[in-house]
């Protein structure tokens, strides 16, 4: 553990702290960090939102007539509901 | 991901020339096959090219297959083989998508833009347009970052899928994937900035 957590610190844990795989004192040291350092508060508060708004959008379904092509390629006609 | 409907895919039947199986195997999996080619070749008539592909050379090898790795991660394997297949044959000019070497520096993925653009409602920030710019700046991802993005924060892999299907190192994959992230995050923080600056003129 860094005795000094700065903000170079911070960018590379920054995805195991997203992902909550950070350990519980790296997850300590990075919102101690966060309530000293308001542009690392935006770079974490942003980039949280810019993966969830990739989740946000990124189902979707199969367009039917590429579905009903790829039943017919794969012979697999009778399957298609 | 239908997690259950996955799991509950028998692999002998699937080896055993099942076909109803296979009919299963193509409904969990088509929509992200599609998706997934797709977002790497941004054009939907390769991404059904590398889909009927991915599913008619699964369904040619599957006796071979030996179940140490996912039936996901292993179609998403051939799926992203084809794709990167397509890119080679029809734009030769462009560098190799996959391997370890030649990452560029830490330096160039640095925050610089810090404005707090999370207080916009949410119903803006998924409006169509925005949406659109978003997938625009997936595609804008240097291709190297962009496959380990795609199958690890669209498709929902784990760190170790995605470094099996790329056959990359776990820690290339953690070292792409923060970097796309952080890129991703400075092209929304340009596009939110000018939105909020809009608001308040």
């Amino acid at each position: 553990m860094h005795t000094h957590f700065d903000c170079h610190n911070l960018l590379d844990s920054l995805s195991d702290y997203l992902d909550g795989e950070a350990r519980q004192e790296l997850c300590r040291a990075i919102e101690t960090h966060m309530a000293e350092c308001p542009n690392c508060r935006v770079v974490v508060d942003t980039l949280k939102k810019t993966i969830y708004l990739v989740h946000a959008t990124a189902e979707s379904p199969l367009p039917d007539d590429v579905r009903e092509r790829l039943y017919k390629a794969l012979e697999l006609n009778e399957y298609l509901k | 991901m239908s997690e259950n409907a996955s799991l509950s895919i028998s692999l002998p039947a699937l080896q055993a020339g099942d076909r109803a199986e296979f009919a299963r195997l193509v409904e969990v999996y088509s929509a992200q096959i599609y998706r997934l080619a797709l977002k790497i070749l941004g054009n939907t008539q390769d991404a059904e090219d590398v889909l009927q592909t991915t599913f008619l050379k699964a369904l040619q090898s599957l006796p071979a297959f030996e179940g140490r790795s996912s039936l996901s991660t292993w179609l998403y394997r051939i799926a992203v083989n084809e794709a990167l297949m397509l890119i080679r044959k029809r734009r030769p000019e462009v560098q190799v998508f996959a391997g370890d070497g030649g990452d560029d520096e830490d330096e160039d993925y640095l925050p610089v833009q810090f404005v707090d653009w999370t207080t916009i409602p949410e119903e803006a920030m998924l409006s169509s347009e925005a949406v659109t710019y978003l997938d625009q700046a997936i595609q804008r991802l240097p291709p190297k970052l962009r496959l380990v993005f795609l199958l690890r924060d669209v498709e929902g892999l784990s760190i170790r899928e995605t470094s099996e299907t790329l056959g990359l190192t776990e820690t290339a994959v953690k070292t792409r994937l923060l970097r796309a992230r952080l890129f991703l995050r400075e092209q929304l923080s340009g596009y939110y900035q000018e939105r909020l600056l809009e608001e308040n003129h």
